[in-house]
């Protein structure tokens, strides 16, 4: 029951790809309104599978990598829906969309949810470090993905091609807002999260405590660059790339090493 | 009833013949002399139209003869640059004229509003009865249409438009960005005009020539500062439009880069319309630099120019459907037998004015 929710969530983004696709090929592109009902509606589907999903489980739905993966995918759209009329209307929801489809869309082919051979004890500590942390994960792939258009943006305004597929996206100074915003909200929710995991009451791995810091000084990096305006913002658009695909590459590998972890 | 059109336009007629032709006060009188039940005459610097309902056939000669300025002096044939639509061709034609298909720069939606202006000018002289109501009403609601459902009106496609929007692509608002126009050239001050129609408010201007800056400004809403300034202007600036007629290059990375040194997530867009060019090309390498100069601004307006011309295939299909649709509609109701009647109910009724 619970996975047949997150094919129809699934085909929600896909239908939010489709309409993307054939205005794109039709040469007309509106952002409008279906964008972001077909992501609102594809979240309460996911946020329905999640919500059974924790309570067959008794906890925070992330005991594998395929909970993660939906989780994360979840915190994306979240974020997607959160962060304001403008970006809305935009492209955004045309880039938001693919990622979400990839990651549910994987989590659902992959032989990834696998059940845990014993029920793992509730811990407050650890689920709050583990969802504050991959809410934090989708506030840093929305800025990837506004980081992406800023990037298509700015290469088409330099080599004055401004009639590509993406004519519509955002002016830069709203785009570079959006990165900035994201970027520390994503930054505070992360530092939450890297805290809150020195209180969950059991040893940390060392390489993954190590890990994390380094991804968190990195974007801590990026913000202080971003401050004292030593960066471009064209090279902050492609550290938030650099950024997420770090993150993402932690993520499988604290998912991972637990998996490892528990098997017998 | 017999439903025609007859004129001339940018594609059969040079700009001499189209003054020959462009009608004169008493055309509508003449037009209902000349034996038209209904007539309506469209003028713009493009076209000469008449569009017209009557009962029996009247020539594209007779048309003409009511068009011509000064028939005193004028005893040319007149009928060969003179093309003639009737029935449902001359409903598609219109249909195009509104949808801005048959204009010079495809897809501009000045025409739109010249034939509303147009329409309803015939109507308060009572030239235009319900044939031309229902055809003009149809016709803007097609060319509406058009503009909704596909991409026809999208780009710009002069140079000042263009910088405008490039403006828009870049800062979003422009209500808060600060414009500098170095060189008081014609299409300087068009552009300038068209960013401070888009909310662009501080407008400085700078010349050689002290008294034309002062000018300029006070044409566009600016202000004028000394000429040896203008390198200081360029730290606050976000918008510098250059056209003066110096000889070398004014502005050089070299010379840029300390005045980026503290702006470095603020861009600056240059526009230089300036033949030979007031700005060396290598500063659009330069981080957060966006340079334009004229010949990139018409590659971007031609670039919209041929989508636009990609998008006629949608409109014309949108236009066959309406002139189908509209062919059913008016057959009926063209052979009307009190069309006095309608026409008094046609007066009566506010909604005419409204739709427009």
């Amino acid at each position: 029951m619970d996975r047949q929710l997150l094919i129809v969530s699934t085909l929600c983004f896909l239908a939010a790809i489709g309409r993307t696709i054939v205005s794109l090929r039709a040469g007309i592109f509106r952002p409008g309104q279906f964008n972001f009902l077909a992501i609102g509606l594809g979240f309460i589907f996911q946020t329905a599978f999640l919500s059974i999903r924790g309570h067959a489980l008794g906890r925070c739905p992330l005991t594998n990598l395929f909970e993660v993966f939906i989780f994360l995918a979840w915190s994306v759209a979240l974020i997607y829906m959160l962060v304001g009329p403008a970006y809305r209307l935009s492209l955004m929801g045309a880039f938001t969309a693919p990622l979400v489809v990839l990651l549910q869309g994987f989590a659902l082919i992959a032989p990834i949810d696998t059940r845990h051979p014993v029920k793992l004890p509730a811990n407050p500590w650890l689920e709050f470090h583990a969802s504050i942390s991959l809410v934090a994960y989708g506030a840093f792939a929305l800025a990837c993905i506004a980081g992406v258009m800023y990037l298509v943006q700015e290469r088409q305004l330099k080599t004055h091609q401004l009639h590509s597929i993406f004519s519509h996206l955002p002016p830069l100074t709203d785009l570079f807002a959006a990165i900035t915003r994201l970027l520390w909200w994503g930054f505070a929710l992360y530092t939450l999260g890297l805290v809150s995991g020195f209180f969950v009451g059991q040893p940390l791995p060392y390489v993954q405590v190590v890990c994390a810091s380094g991804v968190w000084l990195l974007y801590a990096a990026i913000l202080q660059g971003r401050h004292l305006r030593r960066l471009a913002p064209k090279h902050v658009a492609a550290l938030c790339i650099v950024g997420f695909s770090a993150a993402l590459a932690l993520l499988w590998g604290i998912t991972f090493t637990a998996q490892m972890q528990s098997l017998p | 009833m017999n439903l025609f059109c007859v004129g001339l336009s940018h594609h059969t007629a040079d700009v001499e013949t189209r003054e020959r032709f462009a009608g004169h006060a008493e055309t509508d009188g003449i037009l209902r002399g000349a034996g038209c039940t209904e007539a309506l005459l469209l003028t713009t610097c493009n076209r000469v139209e008449v569009y017209a309902a009557s009962e029996k056939r009247v020539s594209t000669d007779e048309i003409a003869r009511c068009l011509v300025r000064n028939i005193e002096n004028d005893r040319s044939e007149y009928a060969p640059p003179f093309y003639r639509y009737e029935d449902e061709k001359c409903v598609q034609h219109l249909f195009r004229v509104a949808s801005g298909l048959d204009s010079m720069v495809v897809g501009e939606s000045e025409i739109l509003g010249q034939a509303k202006k147009a329409y309803e000018s015939a109507r308060a002289s009572g030239v235009a009865g319900p044939c031309l109501h229902r055809l003009f009403q149809r016709a803007f609601r097609v060319a509406k249409q058009v503009r909704t459902h596909t991409e026809i009106t999208r780009g710009s496609v002069s140079v000042g438009s263009v910088a405008v929007d490039l403006a828009q692509r870049i800062f979003g608002q422009l209500s808060s960005c600060k414009v500098l126009v170095l060189g008081a050239g014609e299409t300087s001050e068009r552009t300038a005009r068209a960013l401070v129609s888009r909310g662009v408010t501080d407008l400085r201007v700078s010349n050689r020539s002290s008294d034309r800056a002062q000018e300029l400004a006070q044409l566009v809403g600016g202000r004028a500062v000394r000429f040896d300034e203008w390198p200081q202007q360029c730290r606050e600036i976000d918008i510098l439009i250059t056209s003066t007629s110096s000889e070398t290059p004014l502005l050089t990375p070299k010379m840029l880069a300390p005045m980026l040194r503290n702006r470095v997530d603020r861009p600056l867009f240059v526009i230089d319309i300036a033949v030979p060019r007031d700005v060396e090309p290598s500063v659009n390498e330069m981080h957060g630099v966006y340079l334009y100069d004229i010949d990139s601004l018409q590659s971007v307006a031609e670039q919209s120019l041929a989508l636009r011309r990609q998008q006629i295939t949608a409109a014309e299909a949108i236009i066959a459907e309406h002139v189908a649709d509209f062919g059913k509609s008016i057959s009926d109701k063209l052979n009307c037998k009190a069309p006095s009647a309608e026409r008094r109910a046609l007066g009566e009724t506010p909604l005419h004015t409204s739709e427009l």
